[in-house]
């Protein structure tokens, strides 16, 4: 593998973790907003001990991403800087006011409501404007004005294929969430909440389906060369779609005892699912990183750099990983954490 | 204001919220770390009560550090895409292996915040001294990119084509160690500080003098002894500073002090306002040789004076005014430490006086502000530089041009996030008293 392809991919690598973990996230925020009423169901509660100690893990991602692309891509930062702009302005301001209310809302138990509002539906705005980026990189909103590339916001914001893109992060995000907090709620034995988070992921499931295959017609009109990309990958796809109807299946299997569903499979297969989707997506994009002025190899740092940098990747995830681990066992395998009546805030 | 004044208000204004939170989150976690050590030590439960809740404080402004974080990196590169992409080619190290300082920060501050009840005091210790180092590695490595724009090194532009790149040169630039050093000690001493403040103000307004008393009284006296220290270390170390400036930055230094001439035995002119017309700085005290002696230890030294150098490359002149206030308030917190101390160990008193107490309650106020001088001082005497001699700012800034909506937006998002943390902070501690606390431990 040739220098370049190992960065793209370990961008690729982050990007794809952080749409995963994100969407859980930003979901999970959503979730503990709307059932805040429901108050015997705990499906709030479930939200909340999954939310409290992963959105600071989850925010060093979106860091990453962005160091990732300047460390490996200096070339294309000047593009990327100018065009991103406003939308990367506007999703700052939300996820400052998202992160800030979020703490926020554990901390003040009286406003809990309120503020827990406010975080939620920023939150549930933030990947819809995150996933805009991708069309911008299609190239059909940049032109150069006085030497200078601009964004075109008003063809964006009038375009199809970006709200399609838009509507494809939302629907994702409540399902990707709510089939995960059913399997974390299943693991804390708690049933009502495990019915109320099943229920959402399968009516959210197939909407999902059906603005993935819209996304695909859109670009099919206006990012051709991304669409005949895809179509080349179509056996990655056509596995895509089967993992999303296994996972359906784990979902609705009867396993014994009048229980329903197999959730931490559903969530495997679904994890599947999406890596192969973007996996095709990925492939398709290359070798641009904006079409069609700037491709990988324009934009790619200098060999030296890119050494220091690969030995930094390897050294800081050697170290980082038993403390993932670890971090692992605490919140997502130890019972006693699941099944906490109260976050330790409420507690002391 | 035009394109590039707005682009720096802009990210001046980001960079000065961050850093109130960021500085915060540098210093607090050491003294969390000393409270649940001397808990350790002395099995006195008040430590305990005090590491339990100044980690509840901690974690609710890192609800705003780590936001305005994320928006200062991300706007790095949103309004100084020439600049990032040197960076992304030369100085990329340090942000990449701040990621990891993040990460290690993230993980282990959830771990010690949610998972207390389920590990052993031995990895609470263990969890909090990591969540101490993360932080302050982001902070040394963070610090280490403005250091290389004041002092760069391991590159060379040919043609406008960057050469010649090493990294390791870069990231060992010349200013490295001094420039991380001074903001690591200035921010311990600063959380030593805001501690001391905040404790010194609850014996104010406490009437009973009695147990929640003597806890605070604890609490003020590792404020000053962590504040005091550091203090000392933040003045030699910024002498080095001074120095560093003399060797690489020198028109900085003469504006710092307001020196047009070039000469030895040169004066030091502390206070007063520098006037450009007159060349001289008015209403200053003088002190004679102190400038030549600051510069680089000796009272013959040469310090170059701004007429050497053309008078576009002069930072602004008010950074006078800057640099004096925060060598003020260094100067000023040190004797305040070091009286206290007296008054407490020598003189044996068992309480201090009435305007000793208030003179304590402006400590961190005054070393947050002493934070922000420093800085812009640092930044804004720069100009015209964005990369020394290398770089100018307005070859760095965006080509955007939606600047002034979006100024005025973060502004509006930093004010609302600023009070709602003093509102949540001071909702928290109302509702959760002391002697709650200390009446639970008992
Ligand atoms: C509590 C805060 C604080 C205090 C009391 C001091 N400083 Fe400072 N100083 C800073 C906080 C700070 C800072 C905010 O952390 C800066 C800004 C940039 C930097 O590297 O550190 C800084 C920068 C800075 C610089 C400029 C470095 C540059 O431009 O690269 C110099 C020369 C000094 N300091 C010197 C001093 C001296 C001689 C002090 C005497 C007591 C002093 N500082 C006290
Ligand atoms: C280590 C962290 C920092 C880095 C890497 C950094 C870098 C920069 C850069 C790239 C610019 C824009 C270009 C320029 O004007 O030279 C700038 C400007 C500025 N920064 Fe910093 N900065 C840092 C910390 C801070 C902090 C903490 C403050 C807080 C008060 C601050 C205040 C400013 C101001 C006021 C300007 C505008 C300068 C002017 O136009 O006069 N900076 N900084
Ligand atoms: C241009 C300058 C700066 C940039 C780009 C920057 C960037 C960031 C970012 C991205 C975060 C959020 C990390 C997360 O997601 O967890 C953060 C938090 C933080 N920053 Fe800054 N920062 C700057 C200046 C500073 C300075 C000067 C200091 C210290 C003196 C500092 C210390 C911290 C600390 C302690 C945090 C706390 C949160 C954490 O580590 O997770 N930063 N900063």
């Amino acid at each position: 593998m040739s220098d370049v392809i190992i960065a793209i991919s370990l961008l690729w690598g982050f990007i794809f973790i952080y749409a995963v973990m994100a969407t859980m996230d930003f979901g999970a925020g959503f979730w503990s907003m709307v059932y805040i009423n429901k108050e015997k169901t705990n499906a709030t509660n479930i939200a909340n001990r999954y939310l409290s100690p992963t959105w600071e893990v989850t925010n060093v991602f979106i860091v990453a991403i962005v160091v990732a692309v300047i460390s490996f891509f200096p070339g294309a930062t000047f593009t990327l800087g100018t065009v991103l702009l406003l939308p990367g302005s506007v999703i700052l301001l939300l996820l400052a006011v998202r992160s800030g209310f979020l703490v926020f809302s554990h901390i003040a138990e009286e406003y809990r409501k309120p503020l827990t509002y406010i975080s939620g539906i920023t939150g549930f705005l933030i990947p819809g404007l995150l996933i805009i980026i991708l069309p911008v990189t299609h190239g059909n909103f940049i032109e150069v004005r006085d030497g200078v590339e601009q964004l075109l916001v008003g063809e964006l914001l009038t375009s199809f294929h970006a709200w399609t893109f838009f509507g494809f992060a939302v629907s994702s995000t409540l399902f990707l969430s709510s089939l995960l907090l059913a399997d974390f709620s299943n693991h804390a034995d708690e049933q009502e909440a495990y019915h109320i988070y099943r229920r959402d992921a399968l009516i959210l499931g197939p909407i999902t389906l059906t603005m993935a295959l819209l996304v695909m017609v859109t670009m099919r009109y206006e990012a051709v060369w991304l669409y005949e990309g895809m179509m080349e990958h179509l056996p990655f796809l056509l596995a895509s779609a089967g993992a999303f109807f296994l996972a359906g299946f784990f979902l609705l299997m009867p396993t014994g005892q009048g229980k329903r569903g197999w959730p931490r499979l559903a969530v495997i297969v679904i994890v599947l699912q999406y890596l192969l989707a973007s996996y095709a997506y990925g492939r398709a994009h290359l070798p641009y990183l904006i079409y069609p002025s700037i491709t990988i190899e324009d934009g790619f740092t200098n060999p030296e750099a890119f050494r220091a940098l690969f030995i930094t990747y390897i050294v800081g995830f050697a170290i980082l990983f038993p403390g993932f681990i670890y971090f692992w066992r605490l919140f997502m395998k130890d019972k006693r954490y699941a099944k906490q009546q109260k976050s330790n805030y409420d507690k002391k | 204001m035009d394109h590039l004044e707005i682009a720096r208000s802009m990210f001046g204004t980001t960079m000065a919220f961050h850093i109130i939170f960021a500085t915060l989150g540098v210093g607090i976690p050491l003294m969390v770390l000393f409270a649940e050590l001397l808990y350790q030590k002395t099995n006195d439960r008040d430590y305990a009560v005090m590491a339990n809740r100044w980690t509840k404080g901690f974690a609710v402004l890192l609800g705003v550090a780590i936001p305005s974080g994320t928006i200062a990196g991300v706007q790095l590169s949103l309004l100084w895409p020439g600049f990032m992409e040197v960076i992304g080619e030369v100085m990329a190290l340090p942000f990449q292996i701040e990621i990891y300082a993040f990460f290690v920060e993230a993980l282990f501050m959830s771990i010690y915040v949610y998972a207390a009840d389920r590990i052993s005091p031995w990895m609470r210790i263990v969890s909090l001294t990591l969540v101490a180092l993360g932080a302050v590695a982001s902070a040394i490595l963070i610090t280490n990119v403005h250091a290389f724009e004041g002092t760069p090194a391991g590159f060379r532009f040919e043609n406008g084509e960057i050469v010649d790149v090493d990294p390791w040169a870069a990231f060992f630039n010349p200013g490295f160690f001094t420039t991380a050093g001074h903001v690591v000690v200035s921010a311990y001493m600063t959380g030593g500080f805001v501690i001391a403040s905040i404790a010194a103000f609850k014996m104010i307004k406490d009437r009973e003098k009695g147990r929640v008393f003597r806890f605070h009284k604890k609490a003020l006296m590792l404020g000053l002894a962590v504040g005091g220290i550091f203090s000392l270390l933040t003045a030699f170390n910024g002498h080095q500073s001074a120095q560093l400036l003399h060797e690489y930055q020198p028109e900085k230094l003469a504006a710092a002090e307001g020196l047009f001439e070039t000469q030895d035995y040169a004066p030091l002119a502390i206070g007063g306002f520098t006037d450009r017309e007159t060349e001289e700085v008015k209403w200053a005290i003088e002190i004679p040789w102190a400038l030549s002696f600051l510069a680089d230890d000796r009272f013959d030294t040469v310090v170059r004076g701004l007429n050497d150098f053309p008078e576009e490359w002069w930072p602004p002149l008010y950074v006078h005014t800057l640099f004096n206030a925060m060598v003020g308030i260094g100067t000023l917190l040190i004797l305040l430490s070091i009286t206290g101390f007296f008054w407490n160990r020598f003189l044996k008193k068992k309480r201090f006086p009435k305007p000793m107490m208030w003179a304590f309650v402006a400590s961190g106020p005054l070393s947050v502000l002493a934070i922000e001088f420093g800085w812009i001082f640092a930044c804004t005497g720069r100009q015209p530089w964005v990369i020394y001699r290398m770089m100018k700012t307005e070859d760095a800034v965006t080509g955007a041009s939606q600047l002034g909506t979006l100024f005025v937006l973060f502004t509006l998002v930093y004010f609302v996030l600023g009070a709602a943390v003093v509102l949540v902070l001071r909702y928290y501690f109302r509702k959760h008293p002391v002697h709650e606390a200390i009446d639970i431990k008992e």
